[in-house]
């Protein structure tokens, strides 16, 4: 599945969850009631052990999947395991999926994650100047690579990135790394602004939490909005009272509703829609 | 150096700009200030660095004829003394250059890990002396074993971060310094310790930490009327190498040698994610890590492991892409020292040279106890830095061998506590 037939309707909500977040079995639990909520895409953190762009907790959950076993192999099963229909993006960084191929490069693992029904990459630490191999890797097995857009990225990066982006831009909301925040900084609209004419969907994220910042991002004049950390916190604090699984699941899924729902709002008002 | 160098982020397949987004544009920002100011010496650059490093650094540092390891080993021994550079180790060379060049470059503020503690507290007395804020992010087991240099770092007027996550040494505080670094890009320079990280760092380092080599080069042939057959300095992520070898580079006839540490074993605990020593170069293998692509200790799925070593300074799962690189292309050979054989070294060196070199450095002379029948005759040993801040380490860590070398520490349990 594409992953631009995420955004083709209406404005899609991509949530993130680390696999194996904090262990195999709660973890397919809780991806797919994310699914049960709204989400339109999955990104799926296939955990590192130096997540560079990530903060504490992402980096937190990573650590919770790595001591509970999750490894690029158990990683490949899970997605087999997970039953949603929506398209799922692995994010992860280059090491990994570097490393699979052993001498060949990136393409063993773009190969293998085909197989395994991927439908496209975020790599954070693989900048555009790097990412060729990958990008053609991509392409003869008929995935996409996200680029991530920074309120730093200058225009000649801009455009290098143009190139090669292809599923959605992520546009980072502000600078720093992941983590959930209070409030919706202005450099998320200049940076749309910025890739206005770009022909793929733009999807925001690094920091939004609730409903309203969905809509207000959506509102904004983004085509989707992604959801990390506060999902995240979500299993961790489950993690750390000890709270079944099915409870953990339920409060997961109301807040993919909650989020959906503002991203639906952000649309409607605003003064025209992007898409015809 | 041609400045099409400088602009090819690569050492052979090695090397390059892995990093997030938010940081590409500072750090092609900085290989356009290494350009312009250290290698074209824009605005008087580079003979600011060099005065300073003269005048506030102590450079030139000497370098010495070894009296007792000479006929011991019975080859000429000289010691490029730059445990003399103010702040006891090598370290400064870089710090000082970094801390200038983010000044040339209009930044408001510093940032900067350390494992040994040196590197933080050149960069602190190179912040407090140039007048810049600065913030020191440093692994709680290395704030543990490195006490000194965390006070240092304080008394110098810098903040010190402790990095909880993973096992607290040099990797975490690097990671950690990234994500800052992402966080502030905008005013804040990342001043990176040693010869890694994204292009520019591992060349810019490496050219200011090249001074040792370009004065040990002159000093031997003043000194000895020739080149030296060797040169051995330690490596971590291999800035004191690079800096000893640089100029010896293409002097073929001359041969490199990288001391890693061997920590307590060379076997990995793949289950575990744990390597008991951090030789990178003689048993890691290709990977991305920090920014660049190099030599790493991970383990088949590409997790990188935890690194072990008596020494602070050499605990890292990677190394440089160039000393990878010159490897690869068998210009230096890696070796490996293990714990033991550098604390008998470090405690030799003390009782017959009357310098107490960092734990570090002790690998160097390990080597050297070791193989010296494979070396030439005229041989440099780069002393890296001054051991002061490793004795707490020192102590505990003789107390628990038996080493014939060692003196009687007794005294100092009769006292109660080490004291220190
Ligand atoms: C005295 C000394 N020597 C060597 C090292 C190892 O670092 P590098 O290999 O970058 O020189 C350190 C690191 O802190 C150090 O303090």
């Amino acid at each position: 599945m594409g992953l631009e037939s995420a955004f083709a309707d209406e404005p899609a909500f991509v949530p993130y969850l680390a696999a194996g977040d904090p262990n195999y079995e709660d973890s397919l639990a809780y991806v797919e009631a994310l699914a049960e909520g709204g989400a339109d895409a999955i990104e799926l953190g296939l955990p590192f052990s130096e997540p560079i762009a990530e903060g504490t907790t992402i980096q937190n959950a990573i650590v919770r999947a790595l001591e509970s076993g999750m490894t690029v192999e158990r990683f490949f099963e899970f997605v087999e395991d997970l039953d949603v229909d929506v398209p799922l993006v692995c994010m992860t960084y280059y090491n990994l999926i570097y490393q699979y191929g052993a001498d060949e490069g990136p393409r063993p693992f773009v190969e293998k994650a085909a197989d395994v029904g991927i439908s496209g990459f975020v790599v954070p630490d693989l900048p555009a100047e790097e990412a060729g191999p990958l990008r053609d890797a991509c392409d003869e097995f008929g995935l996409d690579l996200v680029f991530i857009v920074a309120p730093t990225t200058t225009p000649e990066r801009l455009e290098r990135m143009r190139e090669q982006v292809s599923g959605y831009v992520y546009v980072q909301a502000r600078l720093g790394v992941t983590g959930a925040r209070d409030d919706v900084d202005d450099a998320t609209e200049e940076s749309l602004a910025r890739i206005a004419d770009w022909d793929v969907p733009k999807a925001v994220g690094f920091g939004i939490k609730t409903g309203d910042h969905a809509e207000r991002i959506v509102g904004a004049g983004a085509d989707g909005v992604i959801v990390g950390s506060a999902l995240v916190d979500i299993v961790a604090e489950g993690y750390e009272n000890g709270d079944p699984t099915a409870e953990v699941a339920d409060r997961l899924e109301a807040l993919a509703r909650e989020l959906k729902d503002g991203a639906l709002r952000g649309a409607q008002e605003r003064p025209q829609p992007e898409r015809t | 150096m041609s400045t099409e160098d400088a602009h090819d982020p690569k050492f052979g397949e090695y090397g390059g700009q892995f990093v997030p987004e938010a940081l590409m544009p500072a750090i092609e920002e900085l290989a356009d200030a290494y350009e312009r100011y250290v290698l074209n010496n824009e605005d008087g650059f580079m003979d600011e660095f060099r005065s300073r490093l003269a005048d506030f650094g102590g450079r030139p540092t000497p370098l010495q004829y070894a009296d007792q390891l000479s006929e011991r080993y019975d080859t000429d021994v000289y010691l490029k003394r730059e445990d003399l550079l103010h702040g006891g180790a090598h370290k400064l060379n870089n710090a000082l250059g970094q801390v200038l060049l983010a000044k040339y470059m209009g930044k408001e503020r510093i940032i900067a890990e350390t494992g040994a503690g040196q590197h933080g507290t050149a960069t602190a007395m190179a912040a407090a002396h140039l007048d810049m804020p600065c913030e020191i992010y440093m692994g709680e087991t290395d704030i543990a074993r490195q006490r000194p240099n965390v006070f240092r770092i304080k008394i110098n007027g810098s903040e010190v971060v402790p990095v909880t996550v993973g096992r607290g040494t040099l990797k975490e505080a690097i990671s950690e310094t990234m994500r800052e670094w992402a966080t502030t890009v905008e005013n804040t320079h990342y001043v990176i310790g040693s010869v890694v990280g994204p292009h520019p760092f591992p060349k810019m380092v490496r050219d200011f930490q090249s001074v040792i080599s370009e004065e040990a080069r002159e000093q031997a042939i003043e000194q000895t009327g020739g080149l030296p057959t060797d040169v051995v300095a330690c490596a971590g992520g291999g800035s004191n190498t690079m800096g000893a070898f640089a100029e010896f580079v293409d002097d073929e006839e001359v041969a490199l040698h990288a001391v890693e540490a061997g920590g307590s074993s060379l076997t990995v605990d793949e289950d575990e994610g744990v390597a008991p020593n951090s030789a990178t170069l003689s048993t890691g293998d290709e990977g991305v890590l920090h920014g660049a692509r190099t030599k790493l200790l991970q383990d088949s799925d590409g997790q990188i492991m935890e690194s072990h070593s008596v020494s602070a300074g050499l605990d890292y799962a990677g190394v440089g892409p160039e000393l990878a690189h010159l490897v690869d292309e068998g210009r230096v050979t890696p070796v490996n020292v293990d714990d033991d054989l550098a604390l008998e070294a470090f405690h030799r060196l003390s009782q017959d040279e009357g310098i107490i070199p960092a734990l570090e450095t002790a690998h160097a002379f390990g080597y050297l106890e070791k193989y010296h029948e494979d070396l030439g005759d005229t041989v440099v040993v780069n002393v890296s830095g001054r051991g002061d801040k490793d004795l707490e380490t020192v102590i505990e860590e003789t107390t628990k061998r038996d080493l014939d070398i060692a003196p009687d520490m007794s005294i100092l349990q009769r006292m109660g506590g080490s004291g220190l």
